[in-house]
């Protein structure tokens, strides 16, 4: 691809680049060949006393002009520099790059290769797996999830059971893979909430953990919480996998402050998980899977029915939060 | 007829003590934010964050304290080397006071969050037009004192001046250029670059670089072509080097800052062009600090009690050092190394504390005597004593960058046996925080050595009054 909309301007650039890069030496050759008397001045005063000596350029600074022009243009030759000209070298920056990462591919790829072909279960067992798991989730995971991928406000533990997008290897691969999208429309699925009975439904919410509240505005907000929220969070309260955190577990991404639920309720909350499968390759989404499983939340894949009734819940949660955005 | 008429000290002297406050306010910010560094904990407020303060730093000291130093000498230089008064006085004392609402408006503006994220051209549009016509008014002054002149020629210094004068003039109101949102009114004003994406990038650094090459350096080095030789009391010591490096340094500038973004979008031909301009830059930019040097050969014996020309003398072996480092950085191997790292700050450094500050420094004592009728400063021991102080501290700071930015850099690079990062990006700051610290300790110092100077200054004031010097014949030569 052409950096040029037309020919015009490799022309352009091939010669204002040549034209002022030899500019220079000539400059500097006709510079070179001026008269000089040394130890005289040129017979100019300024301000009483200020006077300039004819001596003529130092000759090893003449040079070191000189060199940097000659290496300059062997450098054009060398490299891509004049327009569209690549060099007889033939580099370039995508081109290294994608040499690098080649040979990287090369030399590490078994490494990630030899448990990429295992199961999860039997990669977070492995002591070595899970160092390279690490290593991986410290570059690439700890910036939000923390070095001890205990999370932070907004960004969830990884080392708890609780999981809003499922705990399994399949659903933790497909957390990192594919990313996730989280969204809580402002003021649940009931538009014309008021001031007031977002308290009491605050309230309410956090009478389901046991937390301390006002228990007649939490009276009022049990029956508000039916028709605007228990649509996503369930009668209960208890949430569902990849559609809505659990209100129950004492598990707070966001802080369990009134205001903060407040806030919560009447403005909504968006949040995301990027999507790692394509910048990191599976061999890697399936090391970090591993290692995130074996964090202590893992939750086995258990045999035949429940994982069905999972599964599409959690699938369709990402399409889900994405529709009710648009 | 000229004997009567003097020369107009009253601006220059207006800016030099500015300079020595404004250097103040700087470096306090400055170090400050060094602090922060070194204690998350002191971003106590938003107002007073890291992220709000450190574009508060650079402003102040490039345009504050560099800004100010430069109207003062070049006001200075240009009226005694031309044989005539400033042209315009009233535009000059506009200049003043412009410049002085400009700096207070970005003090204000900066920690409150008004920012146009380009980086040494932060502050918003409003600001930005009052900087245009301070600038155009400068321009006016200097330029009308040229044509002024009652000598023929012209001296270096004032070739660097104007080649300043004149660029930055271009800088800023190409970079600048942005659409703003009348929405949000002139009171808290928000506006969006005419420039998008990789070009947006590229005008960016074209002026960030040339901010370096005209404002720091071609200014400075016409502060260095009055006040070297005049302290030294000797000639400058090569006419034609002065003649071919300022050409050659001004035209070469121009074409390096695309080095700023090697390994970016940025297309490869222009980051090889950026490369080779920046390598053929070494020559020219060692030209002043030879002309400089060489100017007191014959006179060394005058470094050993003259505190003054010492200040001078370091700044131009900073200076060489600086544009030395800069081409060895800009070549694309040793910059994938150094970028993005605290190198990159020592160098800046080397160049903002070694070259321009204390050339500043040292120009703004050689003023301060003859601005306020006195022989000489106050005290000529506490010069000595800022000297000492301000070098240590320039050491410890860019020694103490040089060695974290290269640890940086390696961290940053260094592999496992199955390819995995050594270091996570957090072990590579908490590796860092040492030497964090000692570049605090080198900024305190540089800042003590700041407050030296204000009370000699003062003190110095104090037992002096406002004069202006008569206007000078020309020499019988012409």
């Amino acid at each position: 691809m052409s950096d040029f909309v037309s020919g015009f301007w490799n022309i352009y650039v091939v010669g204002i680049v040549l034209v002022s890069i030899i500019g220079c030496g000539v400059f500097l050759w006709s510079q070179s060949s001026a008269r000089h008397v040394e130890g005289e001045t040129t017979g100019h005063v300024w301000d009483e006393d200020l006077q300039e000596f004819s001596n003529p350029l130092p000759s090893w600074w003449r040079w070191l002009f000189y060199i940097t022009i000659v290496f300059s243009l062997f450098y054009l030759a060398m490299y891509p520099g004049l327009g569209t000209y690549k060099g007889q070298f033939g580099w370039s920056s995508a081109g290294q790059y994608d040499g690098e990462m080649k040979k990287a591919d090369d030399q590490y790829g078994p490494i990630f290769k030899k448990y990429q072909q295992q199961d999860i279960m039997t990669v977070a067992a492995n002591s070595e797996a899970k160092e390279m798991g690490q290593r991986l989730f410290l570059t690439y995971c700890s910036q939000c999830h923390g070095s001890d991928a205990k999370g932070a406000r907004g960004f969830p533990n990884l080392t708890d059971s609780d999981w809003l997008f499922g705990g399994t290897p399949a659903q933790i691969k497909e957390s990192i893979a594919k990313g996730r999208d989280a969204m809580m429309p402002a003021k649940g699925v009931k538009p014309d909430l008021n001031g007031d009975q977002i308290k009491d439904l605050a309230s309410y919410v956090r009478s389901l953990s046991g937390l301390s509240t006002d228990s007649i505005r939490a009276q009022r907000g049990k029956e508000l919480f039916a028709p605007a929220c228990a649509a996503c969070h369930g009668p209960d309260g208890k949430g569902m996998v990849g559609v809505a955190p659990n209100l129950t577990d004492k598990v707070w991404l966001y802080s369990s402050a009134e205001e903060t639920i407040i806030e919560t309720i009447t403005k909504g909350r968006a949040n995301r998980m990027p999507a790692f499968g394509e910048f990191l390759g599976d061999a890697k989404v399936h090391l970090l899977t591993a290692y995130v499983y074996g964090l202590g939340g893992g939750v086995k894949d258990a045999p035949a029915p429940v994982p069905v009734a999972a599964a599409p819940a959690t699938a369709a949660a990402p399409e889900a939060a994405v529709a009710e955005k648009k | 007829m000229q004997s009567q008429a003097t020369y107009n000290y009253k601006v220059v002297r207006q800016f030099a003590v500015m300079t020595v406050i404004w250097g103040i306010v700087g470096m306090l910010v400055g170090v400050i934010i060094a602090a922060q560094l070194v204690w998350p904990e002191l971003n106590v407020h938003e107002f007073l964050s890291y992220g709000r303060l450190r574009p508060l730093h650079t402003n102040a000291v490039i345009f504050a304290f560099g800004g100010c130093a430069l109207f003062a000498t070049s006001y200075y230089a240009v009226q005694r080397t031309s044989h005539a008064p400033l042209f315009a006085p009233g535009l000059a004392a506009f200049t003043f006071w412009g410049w002085q609402l400009i700096i207070v408006l970005a003090a204000l503006s900066l920690p409150l969050g008004f920012t146009s994220g380009k980086e040494y051209a932060e502050l918003e549009w409003p600001i930005d037009i009052l900087i245009t016509l301070v600038w155009v008014s400068y321009a006016v002054v200097f330029f009308g004192t040229i044509i002024k002149r009652t000598v023929s020629h012209i001296y270096v210094a004032n070739w660097f001046f104007g080649g300043f004068i004149l660029t930055v003039a271009v800088l800023h109101l190409v970079n600048s250029a942005a659409v703003p949102v009348m929405a949000a009114g002139i009171l808290t004003p928000k506006s969006y670059s005419a420039y998008a994406g990789v070009q947006d990038a590229m005008i960016q650094w074209w002026y960030g670089h040339n901010a370096v090459g005209f404002f720091l350096t071609a200014g400075f080095l016409g502060m260095m072509y009055y006040f070297v030789p005049k302290q030294a009391g000797r000639p400058v010591y090569s006419y034609r080097l002065s003649v071919v490096h300022f050409w050659a340094l001004i035209f070469t500038y121009m074409w390096a800052g695309p080095h700023h973004l090697h390994y970016t979008a940025l297309p490869d031909w222009t980051q090889s062009v950026g490369m080779i301009f920046s390598l053929i830059l070494l020559a020219p930019s060692w030209g002043g600090m030879i002309n400089g040097i060489m100017t007191l050969s014959g006179a060394w014996h005058k470094l050993r009690d003259d505190p003054i020309l010492k200040f001078m003398i370091t700044s131009l072996s900073f200076y060489g050092m600086s544009t030395f480092e800069g081409p060895m950085m800009s070549i694309k191997t040793v910059n994938a190394l150094s970028h993005y790292t605290d190198w990159t700050v020592g160098h800046v450094h080397s160049g903002a504390l070694g070259w321009v500050a204390m050339i500043s420094i040292g120009s703004i004592y050689y003023l301060l005597p003859r601005l306020f009728g006195k022989p000489e400063m106050a005290s000529k021991k506490l010069i000595e004593v800022h000297f000492w102080i301000a070098t240590i501290g320039v050491v410890l700071y860019i020694a103490s960058m040089w060695i974290a930015g290269v640890m940086q850099g390696l961290m940053w690079r260094a592999t496992n046996v199955d390819g995995t990062l050594t270091y996570s990006f957090v072990e590579s700051v908490k590796a860092t925080y040492p030497f964090w610290t000692i570049r605090l300790l080198g900024g305190l110092l540089f800042l003590s050595g700041m407050l030296i100077m204000a009370y000699n200054m003062f003190l110095t004031m104090a037992g002096g009054k406002a004069v202006n010097a008569p206007v000078l014949a020309p020499a019988a030569a012409h």
